[in-house]
């Protein structure tokens, strides 16, 4: 098993994977990262020059080249195209401020977010910043019903931009977006026509980054606002921990029940326990992603440990898990612990008896 | 004592190599510097990501994002080779007699000595070529294979099968041995006249991190590699290769790795280049080292020797290149 430890010290250059199928608004996105006027040069990877109208020496195309990392296991894969390119990029750093990678629709996002963790010269010099996921709100259903990788791509995502909101019906938007609850339950979604969703919700997330991560997170399985869907009417970069209030006119909510237009097979565990035994914690959290690392597509939490004064996060890619502590926990917080796993034929009943058995003895 | 001459090109220097008697750096930004008293370049690309020694003929052949292949001579003149259009040319090797191999995604390029361009079609990416010595027979290092072709007659490949990436790819100078670098810190050898298919693997392993520079010895019965704190050096010269053999450490150090080695063209000693900019010479037969130039400001990407030996390039990510006169 590889840590996902970041290197202290170095600076890196963060890297956004930009997921969707055609016709999600990818390209209208990928054109404003590259067009609009933001101060930040880009160098982005494609997978057809084509599909991007734009003309500039920082596109780079690229055949996805999926690579089985320790011989047989299938979940342990990486990206060797983007091994290559990323490493030719940074030759010449000074061209660029960031590096956005765009999958094809029919893209495993795995093994593109693994390449930024398992490979010792592509994690020196960038890291993941977020998986972001351009959903056709519109075309979701039928999606969903024919395609593992659009449920893959959801799942995966730290930010999912549900674009084309203007072609679907106030109740039909409301369903698809408890679909994608339903999978995704920590992802940030925003809702957008034509990809106007503002780049900085994005870019430079900080989705991976331990001390950032979760922390300008206020919903993360928030027991309060389960189904919360970020919208141009609230901004989140300013910390509300409680009494948002959100006008955004849902017909009706599912309260992170299963989906109508949804026959999950991710699915989504979320768990909440009080503070817990590190002597347990850990041997639990390494057994669980070493013998169900293959069915874990994401996993994020937020642990209190018993006489820690620190929060401390974990995240995780199938068999890749890395944890670290963020911060003091605020007077007003509550001390518990938060964890949410993101996969396929997860057993959620021997998951939460384990996890609560970590907890510390009162 | 050694004595060096520094060269700054200010930008990561992609290859050093002797041009006849010129050393030449070629720089990621698509320039080819020439240490030769005038300080000139050539522009050889927008963007150079490969390069590759054509020593018969005194030329650098190099490769861009540019979608060209260009061969750069002693005084600088560019002749462009082939241009395929808007696509990364990562891979490039000078083959024998003027040919040139190069790869683009999962099409191999061979340009044979005459001038045609043969178009090989692999089912995964190349990510290495090297031609024999012999023969314009080619090696493409593709994902769980090393495929060989014969270049002009064209014909079914020999595929040579391990589970895994190879990266990279290097024939022995007799041509007995092909030689993979895989994503997994690993070599993986073929011993190419074995007799029957068990006894023709060499898993070479037990390196911290990849292999990025092999260097075969002068008489080809040792090959240099880089991707730990020593240069490994593994023996050939037995009939079976390295097989149960354990490889010479040479220059180890406990705070930088090896990163580029290169071999004398004459005697068995190694330049050994590290993460920190040294380099060193360790002669194989007894291990004694010389250090031929102090840490710099970046690691070492490549190294060179001149013909006769007397002297040795060396590039690094920083740019702070230059040349030492082992003599002094
Ligand atoms: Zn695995
Ligand atoms: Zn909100």
């Amino acid at each position: 098993m590889n840590d996902l430890v970041a290197e202290a010290g170095v600076k890196t250059l963060p890297v956004t994977v930009l997921t969707g199928y055609l016709g999600s608004g990818k390209t209208t996105l990928l054109n404003r990262i590259l067009s609009e006027n933001h101060g930040k040069r880009y160098a982005v990877i494609v997978n057809e020059f084509g599909e991007v109208g734009i003309d500039n020496d920082l596109i780079v195309e690229s055949d996805e080249e999926i690579y089985e990392m320790n011989n047989g296991c299938v979940c342990c894969t990486v990206r060797g195209d983007l091994v290559r390119v990323v490493e030719g990029l940074m030759r010449r750093p000074g061209r660029f401020d960031a590096i956005v990678v765009e999958t094809t629709g029919l893209a495993d996002p795995a093994p593109v977010a693994q390449t930024f963790f398992m490979d010792d010269d592509v994690r020196a010099k960038t890291h993941l910043d977020a998986v972001v996921a351009l959903v056709d709100a519109k075309h979701l259903p039928l999606r969903l019903k024919d395609s593992r990788e659009a449920e893959d791509q959801i799942a995966f995502a730290d930010v999912v931009v549900l674009n084309k909101t203007d072609l679907v019906t106030p109740e039909e938007l409301a369903d698809v977006e408890a679909a994608v609850r339903a999978i995704n339950p920590s992802a940030r979604i925003h809702r957008t026509e034509r990809a106007g969703v503002p780049l900085e919700e994005v870019l430079d997330r900080g989705a991976f980054d331990l001390s950032r991560a979760l922390e300008n997170d206020p919903h993360f399985l928030d027991a309060e606002d389960p189904d919360h869907v970020c919208g141009p009417d609230c901004d989140h970069d300013h910390h509300h921990d409680h009494g948002h209030d959100h006008a955004h006119g849902d017909a009706h909510h599912h309260h992170g029940a299963v989906s109508p237009i949804h026959d999950a097979t991710v699915t989504s565990i979320s768990l909440r326990g009080g503070t817990m035994d590190p002597k347990r914690f850990f041997p639990w959290i390494q057994k669980v992603t070493q013998t169900d690392g293959p069915n874990i597509l994401r996993l994020k939490g937020i642990i209190a440990f018993a006489d820690d004064d620190d929060r401390y996060v974990v995240q995780g890619i199938h068999m890749l898990i890395e944890g670290d502590h963020q911060r003091k926990w605020k007077e007003d917080e509550k001390r518990e612990s938060r964890i949410v796993f993101i996969g396929r034929e997860l057993d959620r009943e021997k998951l939460e008896r384990s996890f609560m058995a970590c907890q510390a003895q009162a | 004592m050694p004595s060096v001459a520094p060269f700054d090109i200010d930008d990561y220097c992609v290859a050093a190599a002797f041009l006849g008697d010129t050393p030449v750096f070629a720089a990621a930004g698509g320039l080819v510097h020439r240490l030769d008293g005038t300080g000139k370049a050539s522009e050889a690309h927008d963007g150079l990501l490969c390069a590759s020694l054509d020593a018969d003929n005194a030329r650098l052949i190099c490769s861009g994002e540019d979608g060209r292949v260009t061969a750069i001579a002693a005084d600088g003149t560019v002749e462009e080779l082939a241009s395929i259009g808007r696509k990364w040319i990562a891979q490039v090797a000078a083959g024998p007699r003027g040919a040139i191999g190069f790869a683009v995604g999962r099409t191999a390029y061979v340009r044979l000595p005459d001038g045609t361009l043969k178009e090989i079609a692999e089912e995964r990416t190349v990510e290495g070529i090297a031609f024999a010595p012999k023969g314009l027979r080619v090696a493409l290092a593709r994902y769980n294979a090393v495929a060989l072709h014969f270049a002009a007659a064209g014909g079914k490949p020999v595929e040579l099968e391990w589970k895994g990436a190879h990266t990279g790819v290097t024939f022995s100078p007799d041509g007995r041995f092909v030689v993979s670098a895989m994503q997994e810190n690993a070599l993986h050898g073929w011993k190419l006249d074995a007799k029957g298919s068990d006894n023709r693997h060499m898993r070479m392993t037990g390196y911290p991190a990849k292999v990025k520079s092999l260097s075969w010895s002068a008489k080809g019965k040792w090959l240099a590699s880089s991707g730990a704190p020593a240069a490994v050096v593994w023996p050939f010269s037995g009939k079976d290769g390295p097989m149960g053999k354990a490889p010479l450490e040479l220059g180890t150090r406990g705070d930088a790795q090896v990163v580029a080695v290169a071999c004398h063209p004459a005697e068995d000693v190694v330049a050994i280049g590290y993460s920190d900019g040294m380099v060193l010479a360790a002669r194989l037969a007894d291990k004694k080292e010389v250090l031929l130039r102090r840490p710099g400001k970046g690691p070492i990407t490549s190294l060179a020797w001149s013909a006769d030996g007397k002297r040795l390039a060396y590039g690094s990510e920083a740019g702070d290149c230059g040349v030492v006169d082992i003599a002094g």
